[in-house]
């Protein structure tokens, strides 16, 4: 059964590949999850409040009590005569490529133009053979328009491939107005790949305290179904390639991800909660079921339900809606 | 050429040139330390390729006893120290010097604390060094300190003779100056190989053993003593021979004395360290006009060298004025003088110097505690050199009117070599005008011709604290080692400082000013007060504003606003043109925090870039048009003291108070906090009243004591402002009352401590709590009368105090106001304790943080109930805290015991009751105190017209027949180091005295340096790779006695549990010890989140509370209480929010992972310690205190 794929330029062995997430964290996770059969390792995010705000925190907290009083003209050690380290993250990516034979995907979370986007060339520098620039945004202010939002993702994008050479995924939120034609513009600004979608932390409310606390659930199957229909309305839109994350859970989640157009899928909350080896099981499954079903290989199923191929397009479409609607009356 | 101060460099020499350093910190020195730890930390090696090891001591002394050892082992040694610390190494120094061991020790010299502390330089810590046989060599500048550092280290290896290197504390060792640096190549050139290999032959070792520290008999010793004679002998020549390799390496020659002036002087001063720069500059300036003067600059003051210094003496001489920078009440004269003195004598027995009795010699003390010494000064000692009968004794710097000692100078008197520029800037702490201004120094040091000074001044408090940088540059070496009085360029960094210090009076006629004003700069002009605009007119200076704060909130830099106005300095006053300007100030941000990340950087660029866009100069009218009038110092009912005397140090004008206006002996009022405004917070909170659910957790975690309650009757509500709010009193056994939460507006300073543990939020907004900061100024005038009429209220009857968070907060705080940092961890704890024993308590009060804000002038936060009852308190050591607490106790003890045997002696006269009920009083409460107290106004009343002794004895004494509290008070620096003998010991003593630790874990007064206190895993200084070993458990330890009621607690975690400690332990007749977490600037986070700290502290067991009561024992029952759950959460949940941890993760995230684990373990380890001796049925052996009051 011929599984490879590409993604991004690189030539994967097959479409299935974990997400961001914590998993980057441990080298042994790591290794794990090669054994297990990823096709590639993806880092988990370095934000860029991470970066910016970490550095102006520390600033802030050292800098602000120096130089107040005759006796202490500073609270901290001195740091420039320390050899800083490198970026952990940064040291995370170089062990990890030294560690696997897969490639590595790094992961750069930020929606403000700024220094932090140099930290793609220091990510391409430590080996990442690509990177996945996720544009996590919630838009809270109300008098910033739709346009606004997307054309700082594309300066953002621009800034970053001005940087680097290796190729970017852009991952993009499910609350663009029009998905299909922001990623035609991210493809038309040179991003290599669209990942679908992000997963927001959404948050709780503390009714005693009267607080929002920041809550995050590992995601569901019911997830996938918004992340198929997008992708099927885009696939064949976009040069670039798409990858599924959110909501796979199963073989079958795997195989829907591919039928509408993902070029590989991406897998969180199922190996946090079984651990990297379940992964072995999935592609197994995936294996027995193309066979089973007389598959050849992965290409020959992508796209096979996307907006463009599926028999019965409406479906993705405001029919369905209707549709639906009218079956619950029923 | 370098720029940077006398510190840096000396150590930069000691660092390169020895192995082994033994380190504790104490001002000014701390830097010196600070930087060897850095520097070993980075792997810097010293000039022969190793790492110097540096270890951090217990004390000064501990660091002697160390320095001893690594020396007659065979290593290369130095340290640095000063004042206090100096003393203590006292002991080691005549062992050094006695064994004749090579050493270096560094001292930036600073006065001694007599009838007060004084962290600021003079020489009276070096005297006391004279007759240990150390050799003192002294420089007067920073380049001079620098290179007489090299010179000490080259003669302590060929002489074997050890040096006492010293240079003035502040001025010399502070100060920034462009100055020739010294290469390793230079070092190696200079220093003798040789030596040192002789040295290492003489190490103590088992392959080639000897002995050392024999005691030896009177057939021995004397003989033996005298054998270091010709070291001595030879001392001189060798010092010489030094500086003249010195000289040929690097061109700047020195010699035993030099001398300055004309040859043929008539008059001359001799004088050591940087006052010799000011002479020099004024002997110039004197000659040039018309004079015959000359200077003597002592650099090798031990061995004195009689020959050198004839030889430098002008045969002119008639008369000379020896300047001393000490005190030896009592003696001939200051030993400088008296060395002159001996030395003429010598001179002419020798030879040397011939009719010496006809050069008259007069000697006077200087620039004590950092007093300002300037060519004014200069010139009147001269003047009075000149006089037919000039005074034997003198000062000058100060107005002595009680017995006339001083001499009068003319203020107005300036010496300003030609081409030089001068600038002052005032600014505020956090603002970072210092750190800016010395950017600023080094861009013109090092980016042109220039050379250039910075001197940076600081007033005493920790929140708000003023910062006032002098900056000079010019063509030549700046000698003024004095501040700028008058200055071309003069800028105002905050505007509400134009209030309470006239910057103006600084400006010179033609000058700039520019001011960092709030709105619009056009109206800038408006807002001045009238005085000021007066002087801007008559001075015909030009005004330049701008909003700083408004354009470093607008770059994300809110509060920061350095950048803008070291932008518009460069951009006004054109020592460089524009943009080369801006690109150095670029280039400098890139090279300071560039480390700290782009972020940093790019923030600041943007400052820079949006500053010229801003910056507005100012045409003003030629009248003045405000009516806006510079506000009294002080409010007109302050006391006659606060009058005369704290409000004329408030305002900057403390030098020019006489001597009579002070306490001879160190006694101040207490209680003057109350009367400095400071109006630091530019927000204040303000009280939701129909929100509020009168928990009073507010006033308890308020550092200040600037937000508190009351309950009263509503009709004391008469007469009260229109603005202040009350509301009716939420408690079922007191209806009626009414209730009022009142913040001190100027007195805040707007840390939001209360906000945040406020838990009473609007249920439809929970935004609206029932505080809220909001602006201050728009409040101010309001709450500044809603706070005069509070402090009218009736204080509660102590007698409703009960041990919890809402009563005891009724009570009146008699610690109030202090400097402490904004959100200070430690001061609530204080504020508690005055709350609740107050009225009866004695302090002794360890050195440190909290010696400084309770007890820095001007003005103190101690105060006194209606009654005029409160706090006693005094400060004696850094050391000796718990054993001078000891004393108050034993003392009270003593009379008391006096009191009641005279009682007894007169129970005739007053009946058996009275004296019965006297000495069988129950005073473990309020109402036992005020019923004890009752009973000692009634034993003087019958005792008035009494006229035998005992009775009076017994009418004077009667107060101690009240129960008084004695609290021994300081931080970790103290209690688990320098003076942890001492606490130990006082707590082994049984006596009935109460230990409050304000653990920081770091030595936060002099700058975070770690402490046995400092946790594992966080970096400290002195501990920059992170502190690899647990804190210590003082608390377990203390318990290990048996007999020692022992708690920890943090008020931030659970504060009813602070205060049932703080009850139980007064109560407990024995010795106590209370350890309690203090969040602390040093540990890197918002002090507005140190309460959700503290409590994260304790959840995840970090901190775990607990008492251990030997009452309990007593009553066969186990004392330990373990008073935190079992934790939840991981450690990290803790660490992760503050810098002091996470900084080791971007330093080295190896290290910190692997040293987060050990901590967890540690952590986990010592509370299930600490649970299984909780969990125990058996109670630990038991002692009864073996003495009470």
């Amino acid at each position: 059964m011929e599984l490879s794929t590409t993604y991004l330029g690189l030539p994967l062995k097959n479409p299935l590949m974990p997400g961001a997430s914590p998993m980057a964290h441990k080298l042994d996770t790591v290794r794990r999850l090669e054994d297990a059969g990823a096709a590639a390792i993806m880092m988990h995010s370095l934000f860029e409040e991470q970066i910016t705000n970490q550095q102006l925190a520390e600033f802030a907290h050292t800098e602000f009590s120096a130089d107040s009083s005759s006796e202490a003209s500073s609270y901290f050690p001195r740091m420039e005569d320390y050899a800083l380290g490198p970026d952990r993250y940064l040291e995370q990516i170089s062990r990890i490529k030294e560690a696997v034979n897969i490639p590595v995907i790094g992961s750069l979370n930020g929606i403000s133009m700024g220094g932090w986007t140099d930290h793609a060339r220091l990510i391409q520098e430590a080996g990442a053979d690509a990177l996945e620039l996720n544009v996590y945004y919630v838009a809270t202010n109300p008098n910033e328009s739709g346009t606004e939002v997307e054309k700082r993702t594309l300066d953002i994008l621009e800034a970053v491939k001005a940087s680097v050479t290796i190729p970017i995924a852009v991952k993009l939120s499910s609350y663009f107005s029009s998905p299909g034609h922001f990623a035609k513009q991210l493809d038309s600004s040179g991003a290599a790949g669209v990942v679908m979608f992000n997963r927001f932390y959404q948050p709780d409310i503390h009714i005693e305290e009267l607080e929002a606390t920041p809550h995050l659930e590992l995601s569901n199957s019911t997830e996938l179904r918004q992340r198929l229909r997008w992708i099927a309305i885009i696939h064949g839109h976009i040069k670039a390639d798409i990858a599924l994350s959110g909501g796979v859970h199963s073989f079958e989640d795997i195989i829907k991800g591919i039928m509408v157009g993902a070029n590989v899928v991406q897998v969180v909350s199922t190996l946090l909660k079984n651990g990297p080896e379940h992964l072995t099981g999935l592609l197994t499954d995936l294996n027995r079921w193309m066979e089973e079903h007389e598959y050849e290989s992965i290409d020959q199923m992508r796209g096979s339900m996307s907006l463009a191929h599926c028999p019965d397009p409406s479906v993705y479409e405001r029919a369905n809606y209707l549709r639906v609607l009218q079956l619950w009356k029923v | 050429m370098g720029t940077l101060d006398a510190n840096e460099a000396v150590a930069s020499v000691a660092y390169r040139l020895n192995e082994f350093f033994a380190i504790y910190p104490i001002t000014p020195s701390s830097a010196m330390a600070e930087f060897a730890d850095e520097w070993a930390a980075a792997g810097k090696t010293n000039l022969w390729g190793a790492i110097p090891s540096v270890v951090e001591m217990q004390s000064e002394g501990g660091a002697a006893g160390a320095l001893h050892g690594a020396l007659l082992a065979g290593s290369m040694s130095a340290s640095f120290t000063a004042s206090q610390g100096l003393l203590l190494m006292i002991p080691n120094m005549y062992k050094i010097a006695g064994e004749l061991i090579p050493f270096c020790l560094h001292v930036t010299a600073r006065a001694l604390a007599t009838h007060a502390l004084s962290i600021f330089g003079d020489h009276s810590d070096v005297m006391a060094c004279r007759q240990t046989g150390f050799a003192m060599l002294a420089g007067g500048s920073v380049q001079e300190a620098q290179d007489t550092a090299v010179i000490s280290q080259m003669v302590t290896l060929r002489s074997r003779v050890p040096f006492l290197h010293f240079f003035d504390g502040f001025r010399t060792s502070h100060e920034v100056s462009k100055i020739a640096l010294l290469s390793d190549d230079d070092l190696r050139c200079l220093i003798d190989e040789d030596s040192i290999a002789a040295n290492r032959a003489r190490a103590l070792t088992p392959d080639a053993p000897m002995i050392r520290g024999t005691a030896q008999n009177p057939d021995a010793f004397f003989q033996a003593r005298e054998g270091c004679n010709t070291f001595y002998q030879e001392l001189p020549r060798l010092v010489k021979e030094a500086m003249a390799a010195f000289a040929a390496r690097t061109g700047r020659a020195y010699r035993p004395f030099d001398y300055e002036g004309a040859r043929d002087a008539e008059h001359v001063v001799v004088i050591m360290g940087s006052g010799a720069e000011a002479v020099g500059e004024t002997v110039g300036w004197l000659n040039a006009n018309g004079a015959k003067t000359g200077v003597v600059k002592v650099r090798l003051y031990r061995p004195f060298s009689v020959e050198d210094f004839a030889a430098v003496l002008p045969k002119s001489v008639q008369s000379i004025a020896v300047l001393d920078r000490t005190k030896e009440p009592g003696a001939l004269g200051e030993p400088v003088y008296l060395d002159v003195v001996g030395a003429l004598r010598q001179a002419d027995t020798a030879g040397w110097l011939s009719d010496t009795h006809r050069i008259r010699v007069i000697g006077g003390r200087y620039g004590l505690g950092s007093k300002e010494f300037t060519p004014a000064m200069v010139k009147a000692v001269f003047e009075e050199l000149v006089k037919a009968s000039p005074r034997q004794e003198f000062t000058v710097g100060i107005q002595d009117d009680v017995t006339g000692l001083s001499l009068a100078y003319d203020p107005e008197f300036e010496v300003v070599p030609p081409g030089m520029k001068q600038a002052v800037f005032f600014g505020l702490g956090s603002d970072g005008t210092v750190g800016a201004n010395k950017n600023s120094i080094k861009i013109i040091g090092e980016g042109t011709d220039n050379f250039a000074q910075g001197y940076f001044v600081y007033d005493s408090k920790k929140a708000g604290a003023m910062t006032v940088s002098h900056l000079r540059f010019g063509p030549t070496p700046i000698r003024s080692t004095y501040l700028i009085r008058s200055a071309e360029f003069v800028a105002c960094h905050r505007f509400d400082l134009l209030h309470q210090i006239n910057v103006l009076d600084y400006a010179k006629p033609g000058g700039i000013f520019l001011l960092n004003s709030p709105g619009d700069p056009l109206t800038a002009w408006q807002q001045l007060p009238r005085e000021l605009q007066e002087q801007i007119i008559d001075k015909k200076l030009s005004f330049y504003a701008i909003d700083a704060s408004t354009v470093a909130r607008d770059v994300g830099m809110a509060g920061r606003i350095n950048t803008i106005m070291q932008t518009c300095y460069f951009a006004i006053s054109g020592v460089l043109e524009k943009e080369e300007a801006i690109a150095a100030i670029k280039y400098a941000i890139k090279k300071t925090y560039g480390k700290r990340g782009d972020a940093v950087v790019q923030r600041n660029y943007e400052a820079v870039d949006r500053t010229l866009e801003n910056l507005v100069k100012i045409d003003y009218p030629a009248t003045p048009t405000s009516s806006v009038r510079l506000s009294a110092i002080v409010p007109e009912n302050a006391p006659d003291f606060v009058k005369r005397v704290t409000a004329v140090m408030l305002g900057g004008k403390g030098d020019l108070l006489p001597v009579s206006a002070f306490p001879v002996d160190g006694v101040w009022p207490t209680g003057t906090t109350q009367w400095e405004k400071r109006n630091i917070a530019e927000e204040i909170p303000v009280w939701e009243s129909d929100l509020c659910i009168q928990c009073n957790k507010c006033s308890m975690v308020c550092p200040h004591a600037a937000i508190r309650p009351k309950v009263f009757t509503p009709g004391c509500l008469t007469g009260a402002p229109l603005t202040f709010k009350s509301t009716e009193f939420k408690a079922r056994d007191y209806p009626g009352l009414s209730y009022a939460l009142q913040v001190a507006p100027e007195d805040c300073t707007g840390c939001q401590l209360c906000v945040q543990v406020c838990p009473a939020k609007d249920k439809s907004n929970p935004s609206r709590k029932a505080l809220n900061m909001v602006p201050q100024l728009p409040l101010r005038d309001a709450e500044r009368d809603n706070f005069a009429f509070f402090l009218k209220l009736p204080d509660p009857d102590r007698a409703m105090l009960r041990d919890d968070v809402k009563t005891t907060q009724f009570m009146r705080p008699l610690f109030e106001f202090s400097g402490a940092c904004a959100g200070c961890g430690e001061t609530p704890y204080l504020k508690l304790l005055t709350q609740m024993f107050g009225d009866r308590l004695l302090i002794a009060n360890a050195t440190g943080c909290s010696s400084i804000y309770g007890g820095n002038l001007p003005t103190t936060p101690y105060t006194t109930d209606a009654c005029g009852r409160g706090p006693a308190w005094a400060n004696s050591l850094f050391e000796d805290n718990a054993e001078f607490g000891l004393g108050f106790r034993a003392s009270l003890d003593q009379s008391k015991i006096f009191a009641e045997i005279l009682l007894r002696g007169q129970a005739k006269l007053l009946g058996d009751d009275l004296v019965t009920a006297i000495t069988s009083a129950d005073q473990t409460n309020e109402a036992g105190i005020e019923a004890q107290r009752a009973r000692v106004i009634a034993l003087r009343a019958a005792l008035a017209g009494q006229t035998t002794r005992d009775a009076r004895t017994l009418v004077q004494i009667a107060d101690y027949l009240v129960d008084k509290s004695v609290w021994v008070i300081g931080g970790d620096g103290w209690a688990y180091d320098i003076g942890f003998g001492g606490l130990d010991h006082v707590i082994a003593s049984g006596k009935n005295i109460n230990i409050l630790v304000l653990d920081t874990e770091v030595y936060s007064n002099t700058g975070g340096q770690q402490s046995k206190s400092t946790p594992l895993g966080a970096v400290a200084k002195f501990s920059m790779a992170g502190k690899s070993l647990p804190k210590k458990d003082l608390g377990l330890i203390a318990t290990t006695y048996g007999s020692v009621y022992v708690a920890r607690i943090a008020l931030g975690a659970k504060d009813g549990h602070a205060v049932s400690v703080f009850r139980e332990a007064e109560s407990y007749v024995g010795p106590s010890l209370i350890i309690a977490y203090s969040h602390c600037v040093a540990h890197g986070y918002s002090l507005s989140q140190g309460l959700e700290q503290q409590k994260r502290a304790v959840a995840c067991g970090y901190w775990p509370l607990f008492r251990f009561d030997p009452r309990r024992a007593e009553k066969g029952e186990n004392p330990m209480k373990l008073d935190s759950s079992a934790p939840k959460g991981l450690l990290t949940d803790f660490t992760r929010n503050e810098t002091r941890f996470q900084m080791l993760e971007r330093i080295n995230p190896e290290r910190s992972a692997m040293l987060q684990k050990l901590a967890a373990a540690s952590v986990k380890e010592r509370f299930e310690h600490y649970q299984q001796m909780a969990a125990s049925r058996e109670t630990p052996p038991s002692e009864t205190p073996t003495s009470n009051t």
